[in-house]
This record gives C-alpha cells, sequence and structure tokens, in this order.
C-alpha cells in the first residue's frame, strides 16, 4: 500500500534544482507532487513521480544522490476538516509524523496527503481499519 | 657589537653545539654520520652548512622527548605547538633555557622602550602554547607589572585594561582587532586608555593590519616573531623602527635558503628561514627548516641595533593553515576525516576572516549509501564531524555537507585550500 517516494541530496548552489527538473523532463518524467526542504548547508528533495524507478535510474546515472523513501498517501475530501479526520486517527494510532506534504487531484475533489512515518510498514498496519483511503502507487502516479 | 664580533661568539658556540648534539642526541649523531660529518668538521659558523637539517616531521618522530641533550632531570618545563594532531612538537626547557628565554623575550619588550614602570597585559593564551608564559617570563624580566589575563573573555580584558591602566598589550593581531570592535560596541574609546605599544604574532598578518591596529587602538604595533620548535616567541621582533625584525642571533643562527635547492639564497633575496639554536640546552636544533619565507634586509637599522633584520614573514613554503594562532595542516584535517563514517574523505576548506576572526568551512562529501532522506541525520552527521575536527584538532570548524564527487578531484595537487582572508 505504501508509495515509492524520490529523495535527492541537493547541496546548497544555484541551479542545482533546474538540474534535477531537466533530467527529468529529458525522460518524460512527469511529477505529481514535489516538497523541498532544506537546512542552512543542503537541501532534500522529494519527489512523487509516475515512474519512480525510472526516476531513480536516470536521476542516479546523472550524478544525483538519490533514494527511495516509502510514504503512505492517503485521499481526503477537498475541504475543511479533511486533513484534521486523519490526523486524529494518526494521534490516536500512536504514530509518529516524520514529516507530510499535500496536493490537489485534478481531476476529482480531493487533496492527496503523503506521509513519512519510521516505518511505512507498522503505519499501514495501524491505519488499514480506520475508513481511511490509503492510495497505491497505481492510483497516485496515474491519476 | 660589531659583525665580526657576533660571529667569533656565533662560531665558538657553534663548535660546541656540533659537538653536544652528536655526543648527546642519537637522532643528530646519526643524521651526521649519514652526512659523513663529525663535530671536528665544525670549526666556525662558516661549516654550519654541513650539518643536517632539522624539520617538524623529523621532531614529530622523535616525540616526545627524542631531541632532548640533557637528562631528563635537568628538564623544568615543556611546551608543545598548538592544535596538532597526536604528535606536537616539542620543546623541553631546562632552567639555563628558561633564563635564556627570558632574557630575549626581556629584548623583545624592550624593543618596544618597555622599562619597570610599565604595565603589560598578556592576552596571549597561558598553558602548553609558548606565547602566554613567553611573555610573562620577558615581563618579568624586565620587572614590568604583568596582567597575566591569557586569551578570550573579551568583555573581562577591557575591564582590566582600564581599571589597571596597561600600557602595553600582547596578543595575536586578529584578536586585538575584535578587541576594539568590542571596545567600540561597549563605548570604550582606546584614547582614554593607557596602552602605547602593543606586541603582535603567532599568526600572519600585513602592513594594512598594522595601520588598522595602529589606528584603532591608538598604539605602536610591533610584530614579533618565534616558533615552539626553537623557543616560542623571542626568535626576532621588530623595534620601534618598525623596519624588519632584528633576529637575536646570538642565539639563534638565521639562515635563508632556498626550499628546492637547499642552498642558501643570493643577499637579499627570499627563500625559506632555518634556524639553529644555538646556546639551547634541553632540545638545542640544528638548521630548523621553518618553512616561513622571508629575506634578509640590507644596511643598518635607525634604531643603532646591529643584529640582522629579517623582512615580516612574506608566506610559507608548505600549505600550513594559522587559524585563530593555531597551526593546521589540510593533511591533518584528511586524516580526521577519513576515520568518520557517513562522509568520503574528500573536502576543500574554506577560510574566511568575518569581524577580524578567522573561521574556518570544512566542505565534505556525504557518503552515497548515508543519505537518508532526513535533514535531521545529515545534519547530525554534521555535528558529528565538527565534534571530531574540535577533539583531534582544537579548532572550531563548520562542517558543510557536499553532494558526492562534487569537490573538485585533480591529478596530483588538488586545491584544498580556499583562502578569502584578506589580511
Amino acid at each position: 500500500m505504501h508509495i515509492k517516494q524520490i529523495s535527492v541530496f541537493l547541496e546548497n548552489q544555484a541551479g542545482r534544482l533546474h538540474d534535477v527538473m531537466t533530467v527529468l523532463a529529458d525522460n518524460n518524467i512527469n511529477l505529481r507532487a514535489l516538497f523541498l526542504t532544506d537546512s542552512s548547508d543542503f537541501g532534500i528533495l522529494r519527489l512523487i513521480v509516475n515512474k519512480p524507478d525510472e526516476c531513480l535510474k536516470v536521476l542516479k546515472e546523472n550524478q544525483f544522490t538519490v533514494t527511495i523513501t516509502e510514504v503512505i498517501a492517503i485521499e481526503v475530501p477537498d475541504h475543511s476538516g479533511g486533513l484534521s479526520g486523519v490526523l486524529k486517527e494518526i494521534y490516536k494510532a500512536e504514530l509518529n509524523i516524520e514529516y507530510m506534504y499535500a496536493f490537489v487531484e485534478k481531476h476529482h475533489d480531493n487533496a492527496v496527503l503523503i506521509f513519512r512515518f519510521e516505518s511505512a510498514q507498522i503505519a499501514i498496519e495501524k491505519l488499514k481499519d480506520k475508513n481511511l483511503k490509503i492510495l497505491s502507487n497505481q492510483s497516485v502516479l496515474t491519476n | 657589537m660589531s659583525p665580526d664580533e657576533t660571529q667569533s661568539i656565533q662560531s665558538e658556540q657553534l663548535v660546541q653545539l656540533a659537538k653536544k648534539v652528536y655526543d648527546t642526541v642519537p637522532f643528530y649523531q646519526k643524521r651526521m654520520n649519514e652526512l659523513g660529518v663529525t663535530p671536528g668538521d665544525i670549526k666556525s659558523i662558516a661549516d654550519i652548512s654541513k650539518l643536517p637539517f632539522t624539520s617538524k616531521d623529523d621532531m614529530r618522530e622523535t616525540y616526545p622527548l627524542g631531541l632532548l641533550a640533557v637528562d631528563q632531570t635537568e628538564i623544568v618545563e615543556v611546551h608543545t605547538s598548538s592544535g596538532t594532531t597526536g604528535k606536537p612538537v616539542v620543546d623541553a626547557y631546562t632552567i639555563d633555557d628558561i633564563d635564556l628565554w627570558s632574557e630575549v623575550m626581556a629584548r623583545t619588550l624592550g624593543m618596544g622602550d618597555l622599562t619597570n614602570k610599565d604595565i603589560v597585559q598578556n592576552a596571549f593564551g597561558y598553558g602548553l602554547f609558548t606565547g602566554g608564559l613567553g611573555v610573562h617570563y620577558g615581563a618579568r624580566r624586565i620587572g614590568a607589572n604583568v596582567l597575566p589575563i591569557s586569551g578570550g573573555n573579551t568583555i573581562r580584558q577591557l575591564a582590566i585594561l582600564q581599571d589597571f591602566k596597561a600600557t602595553a598589550l600582547t596578543c595575536t593581531p586578529s584578536y586585538c582587532l575584535y578587541l576594539a570592535e568590542v571596545a567600540e560596541e561597549n563605548g570604550i574609546k582606546f584614547s582614554d586608555l593607557n596602552l602605547k605599544v602593543g606586541f603582535f604574532g603567532a599568526e600572519p598578518w600585513s602592513e594594512k593590519m598594522r595601520k588598522e591596529i595602529e589606528r584603532k587602538l591608538d598604539l605602536k604595533a610591533l610584530d614579533i616573531y618565534g616558533l615552539t620548535e626553537i623557543i616560542g616567541p623571542g626568535v626576532a621582533s621588530e623595534c620601534l623602527e618598525q623596519d624588519g625584525l632584528h633576529i637575536f642571533e646570538d642565539h639563534f643562527y638565521p639562515e635563508i635558503i632556498n626550499p628546492d635547492t637547499l642552498q642558501p639564497v643570493a643577499e637579499g633575496e627570499k627563500g625559506e628561514l632555518v634556524i639553529t639554536t644555538l646556546t639551547k640546552q634541553g632540545t638545542p636544533i640544528l638548521r630548523y627548516r621553518t618553512r616561513d619565507i622571508t629575506f634578509f634586509r640590507s644596511g643598518s637599522c635607525a634604531c643603532g641595533r646591529t643584529h640582522r633584520r629579517m623582512n615580516r614573514l612574506l608566506g610559507r613554503t608548505d600549505d600550513m593553515l594559522i587559524i585563530r594562532g593555531v597551526n593546521i595542516f589540510p593533511s591533518q584535517i584528511e586524516e580526521v576525516l577519513f576515520n568518520i563514517d557517513h562522509i568520503e574523505p574528500h573536502y576543500q576548506l574554506v577560510v574566511e576572516r568575518v569581524n577580524h576572526l578567522d573561521t574556518l568551512e570544512v566542505q565534505v562529501e556525504l557518503n552515497e549509501k548515508s543519505f537518508s532522506d532526513e535533514v535531521r541525520k545529515l545534519e547530525e552527521y554534521e555535528r558529528k564531524v565538527e565534534k571530531e575536527l574540535h577533539t583531534a584538532l582544537g579548532i572550531q570548524a563548520k562542517v558543510k555537507l557536499m553532494e558526492p564527487k562534487s569537490i573538485q578531484r585533480s591529478e596530483g595537487k588538488a586545491k584544498r585550500i580556499i583562502d578569502n582572508r584578506q589580511i
């Protein structure tokens, strides 16, 4: 049920983000979501793409430091209280969120929340019966 | 003293020195044997070129007391070089050596016309570092009042300067500018203080810095020179003419050589300074290669002193960095990095001078396998490297993680250091 997120290590240097995007564009890889985090020295770029395995391969070929991270995607209706309801279940399940971000679906009135937990397996185990819509790789990436 | 008289004393001292080290220091006996030189071959100071050189590596290899020329019970004090890895350079002093050190440091302070009426605020660090105690002994010898405040604690430095009305200040030139800045922030005017002269050394500085120091601190700034390998401070010093540093050549014999051919350079040409300790007892040193570049100044000094003068240092023949008075070789940093997981031993050093204080940034490459998508973990790696560098080298460096393979590789000599200090 977990999905594959691509994480790229970026040193703090002008043009580095553009370099990544150029590689993706050249290889027809489509972005579904993007989240950039930074410290004072470096950044980590997190991507949800339509072809994660291929994305990993081409970024590595282009000398980027890349890793695949397992995250969980949960779909919620795009109205107020949507996130709150999900967070309540996570809190009750005693799961710690490492980080999260969200994007809005193009063709539906839904938002997709991406969660990173310490272990995606354990999180899915604890959340699967909570009436949450946990998305599969296929549905997130091809929508 | 005339040059002839000086030479005759130096000759006598060198003859004795050659015999002493041959008889008492196995390291030198071996080196002299290798060169086919016996003490009998040394008849005057002109024969000094027959004697072997001593390098920093030699001193490290004989750590801690391999160069001792006296019985260990005669040693009364030991100092070591600042901030080096496992094997620092050692200077072991007999009671006579401390006497000699007091004498040359008294001369140094005398260069700034200090007398027993003066009050010396000594902001060089006290401890194994030679700066603090060297100045202390010199000030004691001339009967001045010494304030042994040691380094750091800037607010307190300023209070003591005001309250005890110090007339002379000793510290590193960069610290002195920092002191000036903090004074300004606190509304303290140096023109209201009693400082008339400052003795600055232990790191490279320039004429430009001197002008700035003199303007901001309202004193005469003198350049002093020394090194742990020889005695500490007290090897050479400027007088109030500020026209080159007088070398105390009756104790420390200077040569200037071409570092490639190891032959003396032509009169007045620049080269590597080499020093022989003519009178030191505990750890006498033959022809120490300082790696410092300078040249002999010609003519006589307006002050009337006849000791030969060298120009203020022009640079080094190796890649040693001096950061806030601590000597660092890039190879030492490499050694530390080599033993840390999660990073590659490729690195680049960026040195800046921010608010008159040197900062060192160590850029290291993240190990590809250690990349984990978590900012916290990567920052932990940075802190770990900073801690290891501090433990091993005593320096505060800022570590910056770089992408693997992003630091320039080059065949042969890699460009490891970017020094942006405008000294």
